[in-house]
């Protein structure tokens, strides 16, 4: 019965792909066709998912894929496929279910925007390309998803392409995101070379098999190293995380579906998808590459907390959240909690995307106002938004109990705790949770409490069309957790292959104490510091240098232009000198001697073969004349020439004889 | 005097050369023609007179030949002055000087 929906699971991605061409081909005048074309195409997808979702509950660990040969070039055979196995199917709910709610907000927010068919295209493409990504069976096929996946991100942050910073932000993404993906695509190549395959699951040939990873040996450690470099540049983690708070020059539902939800989660799942690589050899659940996953990891997600705690722009304190909780679930993955790392990512994936239309449904209340130090008192004038943003930012900030966050956060702390390498990450992200408690508290206040400021004086609630999805993933949110708990830890059990038991006594375990205290502690803090906040920070009262610090992103950007860019000017000017005038003048002296020997094979075919062809012609041409005048056409000259001929032939005969 | 082989071949060089002469001095086309004729005539003379002082003169072979060389003759004097009509038709003139279409 589900070896058939394998079959057609192609059509997952391949729904959202043909409305944007469908889109892509309507009018700019068409605005309702094409929004309803791309939400009905997000529909469809999500039926799809849910439908290859259903049989994965059946079995534990269930598993099925589907290969066919792509091409074959000489004796090389390229295979490619697309499987489903928990990790996939519960990824394909949550993108098309997040996907969705993003497109019905979308409506409402660029309702005015003349582009607005343009803006759909581009969604559900982004879309496809990412359903594309979780499907794939093949590290090739996930490459190439990948990168639409990255135009797409391209297209959509350089959206409103008036804007010089859009487009500069654009550009940035995708360069910094290409570095990345060298690394992969050397990763991939490596792979290919060692394992001869580059398909997950071959009925036990695949490279992430028992038979391929013997193949892979000793190199599944840079191999892995290589692939995490394409994660790490698409997950935003150190040090290639600097384009993905510029990423936020994109219209909001952008940054809420790719740069928080959805594409941002594409390198954890890499990770998590070719994890038996990184995992190889492994003494302890502990191997180099997984270290480095760790470190880079832990610290992502403290330095984008410490960042987001002195930033002003409200999607830029979200987009150091996300680089944050990214880098947490790095750690995950890297201690060897992959099914809390995805857990936290999928549970990541409403709440951020509920967070950032929230901010959206502001940004819109506001005039497009983006400073948090111009906005406040928010909360009576826009009541759904202020509640569904709590209700946000308590699942971030881990509130337990009844938001999904706090207990995949846990899950995870649990996790780091019982790393055998160093106790120093489990710290480290104990500090991360206050952290971000307190940044979000910030924002709150900063947003919703106080004073109403100049940005907040007519301000407004958003359309229904824009707050029915912000309920939609507040309820998520909440429900999720359902699925969470260590009395039910359902989840957990579906994504890592083991039946889940029911035990209520479970619910209460001694790191829901930690974390509350925690919680609480970074929530009071952030309430003390800046009940009274005015214009300037009071962080920013305290510790100046501190804070101007943590402002200019601890000048990693001034730091990246000095080093590597100014390197790359360096290069590119001592490139131009030298073609300039070492390769030019290098190419102007052989086409000299090639002029040389052109005028020489010139003369000499002239003076020498040329007049020695005129000189024979010249001749047969006069020794045709000779022989032309002595034909007369005097008959009797002839006769005469005959008759000395034949006189002189009998002389000779008599002389002879 | 008896005649011998000598007497006719010296009789028939002197022909040949009035026939050459013909040929080649005069310019009237009619007149080279009956040189041709002459020379044609001068060598019957040699077969018959060959044939005449031969070993086996019963055989009349020296006379058929000449026999057949003098239809031939006849035969090539038709087409030549059909030829000489023909040309002076076209030309106004038999002289063989003005006939100097065949040069180079």
């Amino acid at each position: 019965m589900s070896s058939w929906i394998v079959t057609y699971l192609w059509l997952i991605p391949a729904v959202p792909l043909a409305a944007s061409l469908v889109i892509l081909m309507l009018a700019n005048s068409r605005r309702t066709a094409s929004a309803a074309l791309a939400i009905f195409g997000q529909v469809v997808a999500l039926t799809m998912a849910v439908a290859a979702f259903l049989p994965t509950l059946q079995t534990p660990g269930y598993r099925a894929f589907h290969n066919f040969t792509w091409f074959t070039f000489g004796e090389q055979t390229l295979r490619i496929g697309w499987v489903i196995d928990p990790l996939a199917a519960a990824m394909l709910v949550m993108i098309t279910l997040v996907g969705l709610c993003i497109f019905v907000f979308s409506i409402g927010y660029m309702a005015k925007d003349k582009n607005f068919t343009r803006f759909f295209a581009y969604l559900s493409f982004f879309s496809a390309a990412m359903l594309g990504v979780v499907i794939a069976n093949s590290l090739l096929l996930l490459f190439v998803c990948w990168e639409l996946v990255g135009l797409a991100s391209y297209l959509l942050i350089g959206f409103w392409i008036h804007k010089p910073s859009a487009a500069a932000a654009a550009k940035k993404a995708f360069i910094t995101t290409r570095i990345g993906d060298i690394g992969f695509f050397l990763g991939i190549l490596w792979l290919y070379g060692r394992s001869g395959t580059l398909l997950f699951y071959d009925h036990g040939n695949g490279c992430l098999e028992n038979a391929g990873l013997l193949l892979v040996g000793a190199s599944a450690t840079f191999i892995a190293l290589l692939i995490f470099c394409g994660a790490a540049g698409k997950s935003g983690q150190f040090p290639l995380h600097v384009w993905l708070p510029d990423a936020m020059e994109g219209p909001t539902p952008v940054s809420a579906l790719i740069h928080a939800a959805t594409m941002v989660a594409a390198g954890v799942f890499l990770v998590a998808r070719v994890y038996p690589l990184f995992s190889l050899g492994a003494i302890d659940g502990v191997t180099p590459s997984l270290t480095v996953v760790v470190w880079i990891g832990v610290v992502t997600a403290l330095m984008a907390a410490l960042i987001a705690l002195a930033q002003a722009d409200i999607k830029r304190i979200l987009a150091y959240s996300t680089v944050s909780q990214l880098g947490l679930m790095m750690v995950s993955l890297g201690v060897g909690g992959v099914a809390a790392g995805i857990m936290h990512l999928l549970a990541h994936g409403f709440f951020k995307a509920l967070l950032f239309l929230g901010s959206g449904s502001v940004i819109h209340g506001c005039h497009e106002e983006q400073d948090i130090r111009n906005m406040g008192g928010l909360r009576r004038l826009m009541p759904v938004t202020f509640l569904t943003y709590a209700i946000g930012m308590m699942t971030l900030s881990g509130v337990p109990l009844f938001f999904s966050g706090a207990w995949t956060k846990e899950e995870i702390l649990h996790a780091t705790a019982h790393w055998p390498k160093s106790s120093v990450p489990y710290y480290l992200m104990l500090a991360g949770v206050v952290l971000t408690a307190l940044y979000m508290t910030r924002q709150m206040i900063y947003v919703f409490f106080g004073d109403k400021r100049a940005a907040s004086e007519h301000a407004h609630e958003s359309p229904r069309v824009m707050t029915m999805p912000l309920i939609v993933l507040a309820v998520c949110a909440i429900v999720f957790s359902i699925a969470l708990t260590p009395a039910w830890p359902w989840l957990h059990g579906y994504l890592s292959g083991e039946p889940a038991h029911f035990e209520i006594g479970q619910l209460i375990q001694p790191m829901l104490f930690l974390s509350l205290a925690l919680v609480a502690g970074g929530i009071g803090l952030g309430v003390l510091f800046y009940r009274k906040a005015g214009a300037t920070d009071p962080l920013a009262q305290a510790q100046p240098a501190i804070f101007r610090f943590l402002e200019n992103k601890m000048w990693l950007d001034e730091f990246y232009a000095r080093t590597v860019l100014a390197f790359a000017h360096f290069a590119a000017r001592f490139s131009d000198v030298m073609d300039r005038y070492f390769w030019d003048s290098l190419v102007r002296a052989l086409a000299g001697v090639g002029q040389l020997f052109g005028i020489l094979s010139s003369h000499f075919d002239e003076r020498g073969i040329n007049s020695g062809v005129d000189g024979a012609t010249t001749g047969a041409r006069g020794l045709g004349r000779f022989i032309a005048a002595r034909h007369s056409g005097q008959i009797q000259t002839y006769l005469r020439a005959a008759g000395v001929g034949a006189l002189a032939l009998l002389i000779l005969y008599a002389w002879l004889a | 005097m008896t005649p011998t082989l000598t007497i006719f071949l010296i009789l028939s060089a002197a022909l040949f050369c009035i026939g050459l002469l013909a040929a080649l001095s005069r310019r009237h086309a009619i007149f080279i023609l009956i040189g041709i004729d002459l020379m044609l005539a001068a060598a019957n003379v040699n077969f018959v007179a060959f044939w005449r002082f031969s070993p086996e003169p019963a055989q009349p072979t020296g006379v058929i030949v000449a026999i057949f060389s003098i239809a031939i003759a006849a035969a090539e004097a038709a087409v030549g002055l059909a030829l000489v009509i023909a040309v002076y038709r076209h030309y106004r003139t038999t002289n063989v000087d003005k006939l100097n279409q065949l040069k180079g």
